[in-house]
């Protein structure tokens, strides 16, 4: 009785956090198609989708630090949700990308990722997400064994690329992209070995990236 | 008795049958006609109208329609006044019309110095009353490949710089925005080498396409948009037109400016609306007209943002990919 419960208690978790990682999302569409995402609806929904891809792809880079740190194991449950809304923004950023500012003109998407850098990290950090996304599910996870663990330490690079994506478009202000960048290292600190002696935390379950 | 006199005055030759008199303005009436068609598209006549706003800042008195860009339908006054960069008071696009309000505008003066014969100060009630203001209804094309049109309302800077009398040493002119902190909170992070500059060519600065805006919509500009005093460069990326200008001085040498000290390799002196020449990081030969919706495509950006016929040959000679 007690084991039904917690299990239906993790399924209402998983719908809320589904529906509050999709919100944003939702909000973006939703403004696009109705037209009331203001004076410039491709910035904004280029910001937009930009933003919480980024977002996404650091809250899934959390959930090994916080379960080591904590010793809970629930974080695990949600880390595959955040990783796919990471890819689904980062889908939705491209899309919006082609369709509304390249206009479909692929020649000049080309040019765009030959020869302007920031152009070119973001589309590669796109397209290392498809097979992390595509190897997501339980099937494949046992498939490739410990193939998968290496294949998805990826998102290490991916996370860096995102950044460096963001660094390199803003004009003159690197506050936002700073933070990010901040949050990104101390992700990626926690993950160092001696870090994580430090933090007298070593405990590991289930398969996970490093 | 004074009526007498002015009509004794005329020659009965001089005075025009009125038949012809009629004839005449017809005549001039069709001139005008054919020529703003020709230049400026065929609904010139009804556009010559002056633009009003929703009443949010006082009315100019006095205002003159004038024939620059009649045919050109103007961006929404909200997007106008609540989508632009203006640095001092924050990156976000609606930071300005958030945090510009707390902006003191009166009593402001500008300063002209340098290489003139009668360096002054001017007040800005003076500016207004002394330089008859005129409506000028531009396209404005920001460096980041979005573009609106904006009603305009000023003078030619080159009026006040005659003024001051430039000597014959002056060759460019400088340009400075308000430096205060407390007033304007984007300055109190050093995003940009505090305070904003800009510069002109002599000849870029006398062009009669170059104004000194004091409104827009035909009421005194919004904080946001630069008040009290802002440059106007029409066929220039919208970040060479200095908002809040507090000093003006004429130069020799050309003068140091904000963006292009900021990021040479992006922003050059000159920033000419072109799109042949790209920014290293965006194509510059498109752009997004604000206001139309997501799904409308991008416009072609024109050489000289369309005033290549008033303004082109103040470069002719000049390697525009080198000097952008």
């Amino acid at each position: 009785m007690r084991g039904w419960s917690i299990a239906r208690g993790l399924v209402l978790v998983k719908v809320v956090v589904f529906a509050l990682c999709a919100l944003p999302g939702v909000l973006l569409l939703r403004g696009a198609l109705l037209n009331e995402l203001g004076a410039n609806p491709l910035e904004a929904l280029m910001h937009g989708t930009g933003d919480w891809a980024l977002r996404m792809l650091l809250l899934t880079l959390a959930v090994t630090p916080l379960r080591r740190l904590s010793g809970w194991r629930w974080p695990q449950r949600f880390r595959r949700m955040l990783g796919l809304f990471a890819f689904a923004y980062a889908a939705l950023h491209f899309t919006a990308w082609v369709w509304f500012d390249k206009g479909f003109a692929w020649g000049a998407m080309v040019e765009d990722i030959g020869e302007r850098p920031f152009i070119t990290v973001g589309f590669l950090a796109f397209v290392l997400l498809i097979p992390l996304a595509a190897t997501s599910t339980r099937g494949m996870m046992l498939r490739l064994g410990r193939r998968w663990q290496r294949l998805h330490r990826l998102v290490y690079v991916i996370a860096v690329l995102g950044v460096v994506h963001f660094v390199w478009l803003v004009k003159a202000d690197w506050l936002e992209p700073a933070i990010y960048g901040g949050v990104l290292a101390v992700l990626l600190l926690a993950r160092l070995r001696g870090v994580r002696t430090a933090l007298g935390a070593g405990r590991r379950a289930g398969p996970s990236p490093a | 008795m004074l009526i007498k006199t002015v009509t004794s005055g005329i020659k009965s030759s001089q005075i025009t049958d009125r038949s012809v008199w009629e004839q005449r303005r017809r005549f001039l009436k069709a001139a005008a006609l054919a020529g703003v068609g020709a230049g400026l598209g065929k609904f010139a006549p009804a556009a010559l109208a002056l633009q009003s706003g929703p009443g949010k800042q006082p009315a100019i008195a006095g205002l003159r329609a004038s024939r620059y860009g009649a045919a050109l339908s103007p961006t929404a006054y909200e997007h106008v006044t609540g989508y632009n960069n203006f640095y001092e008071f924050g990156t976000g696009k609606d930071d300005p019309a958030e945090y510009a309000g707390q902006l003191q505008t009166r009593p402001w003066s500008v300063s002209v110095d340098g290489e003139c014969e009668a360096p002054g100060e001017i007040g800005i009630e003076e500016v207004l009353a002394d330089f008859p203001q005129e409506e000028r209804v531009y396209r404005l094309r920001c460096v980041e490949a979005w573009a609106m049109v904006v009603p305009w309302v000023g003078f030619p800077l080159g009026d006040l710089l005659k003024r001051f009398r430039p000597t014959s040493r002056a060759k460019y002119v400088a340009f400075e925005t308000l430096y205060d902190p407390e007033q304007m909170p984007g300055q109190r992070r050093s995003v940009l080498d505090w305070p904003y500059r800009e510069g002109l060519r002599m000849d870029e600065a006398m062009h009669p396409l170059t104004i000194l805006a004091t409104g827009l919509y035909g009421e005194l500009l919004p904080n946001q948009n630069g008040a009290p005093l802002r440059l106007v460069v029409p066929w220039k990326y919208g970040f060479k037109s200095i908002k809040s200008i507090v000093r003006i001085s004429l130069t020799e040498t050309q003068p140091a400016t904000t963006w292009s000290k900021t990021a040479p390799d992006e922003y050059g002196f000159f920033a000419n609306v072109n799109p042949a020449v790209d920014h290293p990081r965006w194509s510059q030969a498109r752009h997004r007209v604000i206001g139309e919706g997501l799904f409308s495509p991008k416009q072609e950006t024109l050489p000289f943002n369309g005033y290549a016929a008033e303004v082109a040959h103040l470069y002719a000679g000049m390697d525009l990919k080198r000097f952008f």
